[in-house]
């Protein structure tokens, strides 16, 4: 049965060839349903692989699948192998079950659109190389998939590429994870160094064996670290993912939202016995890297007012406080609070995008407002996913978010100090948006109240209507998982630790003992389901009920001017930088090859001086030579 | 006349040999007109008939003999082909030199 | 002094009397006859040295038959112009360095003999004598050439086949070339020779057999360009 596991990128590969050569003619909406049946035959593969690897003791469950030896050159040999242990599963099972959701979501929400075939080739291109990263078994197949998401997220950011910004947010995404994705290759030739192997298998016993030096080690974490930093947008390479997104609502879903951005996460915790490895400060500095953009996202978000852009700052903020957990040791928190953030996460941003699609494309929260009455299946499954992120509990956000903060507070109470006013911003803006679309009066209509002098223009043909059975299915699949999920770690007992016992195998070793008395573990949540409360209500205040007056000053809109700064730098001093960089290319490299040529040019017209054609100049230079080899020999022979 | 005592030893016919062989290079090189080129050839292989012969004598062994009807054969097939080839340029162009034929430049 | 001295120091000076006399002289023919002067001499070094038969066979193919070519060539395609000897295209380093390289190559000959105290010996051939006790010198030659040389010898008369058969080709005039050469040619000739016939018998003059063969000759060489290309 696990044995199957080649399956699971092979559907959507075989569904990505597919549309890719028949995809137009196929057209709408077969395009679509093919490229989802691709996804859900992944998953089904996926749940048989799961339940194979369930069949086996909890040591064993680690299958390491090799197809072909990919590169054999040298001292290198790559394998192109898939390893399926508890954390590549659990991965590839949210990854395609979510996708499968998502996809069957884009075929009712692209409705209508030209490119419509296009979109589900990249779609499934896409959850071919997410799983290609997380089913890796090595370095360099989950880097295929690395480039491979990155390559479409690209491709999906700017699949409108004839509105110039859209083309520009998807260069930005590209660009940008370049630079992590910098890091990564130098962590491969690290390894490579190290331990003469990328396979995970001999680096991890290279690391823990001690044959990879501290240093290393050191160096590998730090170099994934920044490609993690570039994939899963934390400072300071975050400034892609609210451009990313003028792409498409379900590929914010997907890619921005539940698994591409989620690859640094997983590759943290993948190589956590790198990290046990190397120096203490590397888990810190992840752990304050991680709480830090948290925070610094989450206030941002409180003064966005297009709809998806605070969500895209709420990712941003979710994704620090799994840094942060990966960051203290508590690998199997991270994992938690990922599954549980792909379900509310992916079911805000599909909401969002049946808001979107009802009222005709308008994205400003502004011009919102009552929309539950309209759009009552939509509002109800986001609400579910509001109190999810929120941290209210029974819902799934409140137990993986709790673990995380146990789990800070164990190590550095500062660091869960920062969660927390994280988590009260969290609620707040969260409440902000929900209030904003789905409470109070109508705003979209030409007599409304004065918006600021930066309003959104006024579209006129707005009626807003429920999203149709394709759009709304998904979202109510979504809203039970973000209900049920937290289920899968529930803290009371030792057989409700199901997520933990699973993933023993891959990283019980490194994992943080969490050294907390269960009272304070109780007061601890008590604080934070308080705190999350507190949130609501300020927000409840400014938005519903009307009693205070907003907050939200120009910085936060800004985004710390952030974007800012950067374009400054690489635009000034940065491009001074970057054409010294370029001419020194040009000049000194190119021209040493140019030069060697047109060295090897003139002494060959130098020589030509010889070939005139004359045979009797080259008469002379035979007998000239026989003259010298005659004298050779013969002073040789004789004196 | 002094001349009592004085053999002709092998030495002397090498190092006629040698002369004429030396003149047919010189020859040779001087030259423009293709026939005359070709007589120093000639002269230059009958020098070395000479030598293989001297040598054939000297050393009692008759393979310089037969040496020289070899060479002999090869040129006259030489001067054959050679003459046929100056024959077909000069059809064309009778005041043709050496210096004229200058196509295999680079 | 004894008579091989005499003879030596005889076919010597022929033999560079000659040699000098195809260098310097600028009429091709008398090249070749100083050429066969040199022949000659050789001719009479190989008796001097008991190669009688070869001796008899460099006078009748060498002097005989190859110097005889040159003088054919020399005749049949008119070439016997005077030679221009007082310039060098090729710049006068030409000639210096011809004249270093001759002596280059007599100085080191001479060197090497002069390292052996003039004997330049080898060994002895064991097998190969050269003189049989009674037997003429063409009767060793003979029987090496057939025994121990026999490959050699069939490769040299597949070599002489391959260079008549070469002649041949080489010399032949295509009219297929001269037409690509010069389209037309064959038929301007014939015309040209025509209009000069019918001049002359207009003129009166009588046609000698000048004219008529030049139109004979055109007429013959257009049925041949026919016949060749059908």
């Amino acid at each position: 049965m696990v044995e199957l596991v080649w399956l699971i990128p092979a559907f959507p590969l075989a569904g990505f060839l597919v549309l890719l050569l028949g995809g137009r003619r196929l057209g709408e909406p077969l395009a679509g349903w093919v490229a989802t049946l691709a996804c859900a035959g992944s998953f089904v593969a996926t749940v048989i692989v799961y339940f194979g690897l369930l069949g086996k003791a909890a040591e064993d469950r680690q299958f390491v699948q090799t197809l072909f030896e990919w590169l054999p050159s040298g001292g290198l040999t790559v394998d192109l192998g898939f390893l399926a242990d508890p954390l590549s599963i659990t991965m590839a099972l949210f990854v395609t079950g979510v996708g499968t959701l998502i996809h069957l979501y884009s075929i009712g929400y692209m409705h209508g659109d030209a490119a419509f075939p296009r979109f589900f080739v990249y779609m499934n291109l896409f959850v071919f190389s997410m799983l290609m990263l997380v089913l890796g078994s090595n370095l360099l197949v989950t880097f295929l998939g690395w480039e491979g998401v990155g390559a479409c997220s690209y491709w999906l950011i700017s699949f409108w590429f004839t509105n110039e910004a859209n083309a520009s947010a998807g260069k930005k995404a590209f660009v940008t994870n370049r630079v992590g994705d910098w890091g990564f290759m130098l962590a491969m030739f690290l390894a490579f160094a190290s331990v003469g192997s990328i396979n995970y298998a001999n680096i991890f016993a290279g690391a823990q064996s001690g044959q990879m030096a501290a240093v290393t080690a050191t160096g590998i974490g730090l170099l994934l670290f920044v490609g993690a930093v570039g994939k899963s947008a934390q400072i300071p390479l975050y400034l892609w993912l609210p451009d990313a997104m003028a792409g498409p609502t379900p590929v914010s879903a997907l890619i921005h939202a539940a698994t591409m951005v989620t690859a640094g996460v997983f590759l943290m915790t993948r190589v956590n016995p790198i990290l046990a490895a190397g120096y203490d400060w590397v888990p810190t500095l992840i752990a304050w890297v991680g709480v830090i953009t948290a925070l610094i996202a989450a206030t941002i978000a409180v003064a966005q007012n297009d709809i998806k852009k605070v969500l895209a700052y709420s990712t941003i903020s979710q994704l620090g406080y799994m840094f942060l957990a990966v960051g203290v040791g508590a690998y199997v928190a991270a994992i938690f609070h990922m599954v549980t953030h792909a379900f509310f996460k992916a079911l805000l941003f599909l909401g969002s995008g049946s808001v979107i699609h009802g009222m005709n494309d308008e994205q400003d929260m502004r011009r919102m407002g009552g929309l539950r009455k309209f759009m009552p299946i939509t509002a109800v499954t986001f609400i579910v996913g509001w109190l999810a992120i929120a941290g209210v509990p029974p819902f799934a956000g409140f137990w993986s978010k709790d673990d995380i903060l146990l789990a800070a507070f164990d190590e550095n109470p500062a660091l869960w100090v920062i969660g927390l006013a994280t988590a009260l911003l969290t609620a707040f803006y969260m409440s902000r948006q929900v209030f904003m679309v789905f409470f109070g009066e109508p705003r979209w209509t030409e007599d409304a109240e004065p918006a600021e002098a930066e309003a959104a223009p006024v579209h006129n043909e707005i009626h807003p209507h429920e999203s149709p059975w394709l759009m709304t299915t998904p979202l109510v699949v979504l809203a039970g998982l973000a209900f049920v999920g937290g289920g899968l770690n529930l803290p009371f007992t030792d057989e409700g630790k199901f997520l933990e016992s699973w993933l023993d195998p891959v990283m019980g070793a490194n994992e943080l003992d969490i050294t907390v008395d269960s009272g304070v573990k109780v007061g601890l949540a008590v604080v934070a389901v308080a705190f999350g409360l507190l949130g609501i209500v300020v927000a409840a205040s400014i938005y519903l009920w009307r009693r205070l007056k907003p907050v939200e000053p120009k910085v936060l809109a800004h985004a710390w001017y952030y974007d800012e700064t950067v374009t400054a730098f690489v635009g000034g001093p940065g491009r001074k930088g970057f054409e010294a960089v370029a001419a020194f290319d040009r000049v000194v490299i190119d021209g040493a090859v140019n030069g060697v040529g047109a060295a090897v040019r003139s002494l060959g017209r130098l020589i030509r001086v010889a070939q005139s054609g004359f045979v009797r100049s080259y008469a002379l230079g035979m007998t000239a030579g026989v003259v010298i080899v005659l004298a050779y020999f013969l002073t040789r022979l004789s004196f | 006349m002094i001349v009592a005592d004085l053999y002709v030893t092998p030495a002397w016919y090498l190092v006629l040999g040698a002369v004429i062989f030396g003149l047919g290079a010189i020859g040779l090189l001087v030259r423009r007109n293709p026939l005359v080129m070709f007589m120093c050839v000639e002269l230059m292989l009958n020098a070395v008939t000479l030598t293989f012969v001297t040598f054939s004598r000297m050393l009692n062994d008759v393979g310089g003999q037969a040496t020289v009807v070899f060479v002999l054969v090869v040129a006259a097939a030489e001067v054959v082909v050679g003459l046929g080839i100056i024959v077909a340029l000069l059809r064309k162009r009778p005041e043709a030199t050496a210096d004229d034929l200058a196509l295999l430049e680079g | 002094m004894t008579v091989e001295l005499f003879v030596f120091v005889f076919a010597a000076a022929a033999c560079l009397a000659g040699a000098i006399g195809v260098i310097v002289s600028r009429n091709p023919v008398h090249a070749a006859l100083s050429l066969v002067g040199t022949l000659f001499g050789i001719a009479v070094l190989f008796l001097a040295q008991d190669a009688n038969f070869l001796a008899a066979v460099q006078v009748i193919v060498y002097a005989g038959a190859i110097v005889v070519l040159f003088l054919f060539v020399i005749m049949f395609l008119g070439v016997d112009q005077v030679e221009n000897l007082r310039i060098e295209p090729l710049g006068a380093g030409q000639r210096i360095a011809a004249v270093v390289l001759g002596t280059g190559i007599v100085a080191l000959v001479v060197m090497a003999l002069w390292s052996t105290d003039w004997e330049a010996t080898g060994r002895h051939s064991a097998y190969q004598a050269l003189a049989k006790e009674g037997q003429p010198d063409i009767n060793v030659l003979g029987e090496a050439l057939f025994t121990r040389y026999v490959f050699a010898f069939e490769l040299t008369s597949v070599l002489l086949v391959i260079a008549v058969l070469g002649a041949v080709v080489l010399a032949r005039r295509s009219a297929r070339i001269d037409e690509i050469i010069d389209p037309g040619q064959a038929e301007r000739e014939r015309e040209i020779g025509e209009r000069i016939v019918q001049a002359e018998v207009r003129a009166g003059v009588e046609p000698d057999g000048q004219e008529a063969d030049l139109v004979a000759a055109a007429e013959d060489e257009a049925r041949e360009t026919e016949e060749v290309k059908a």
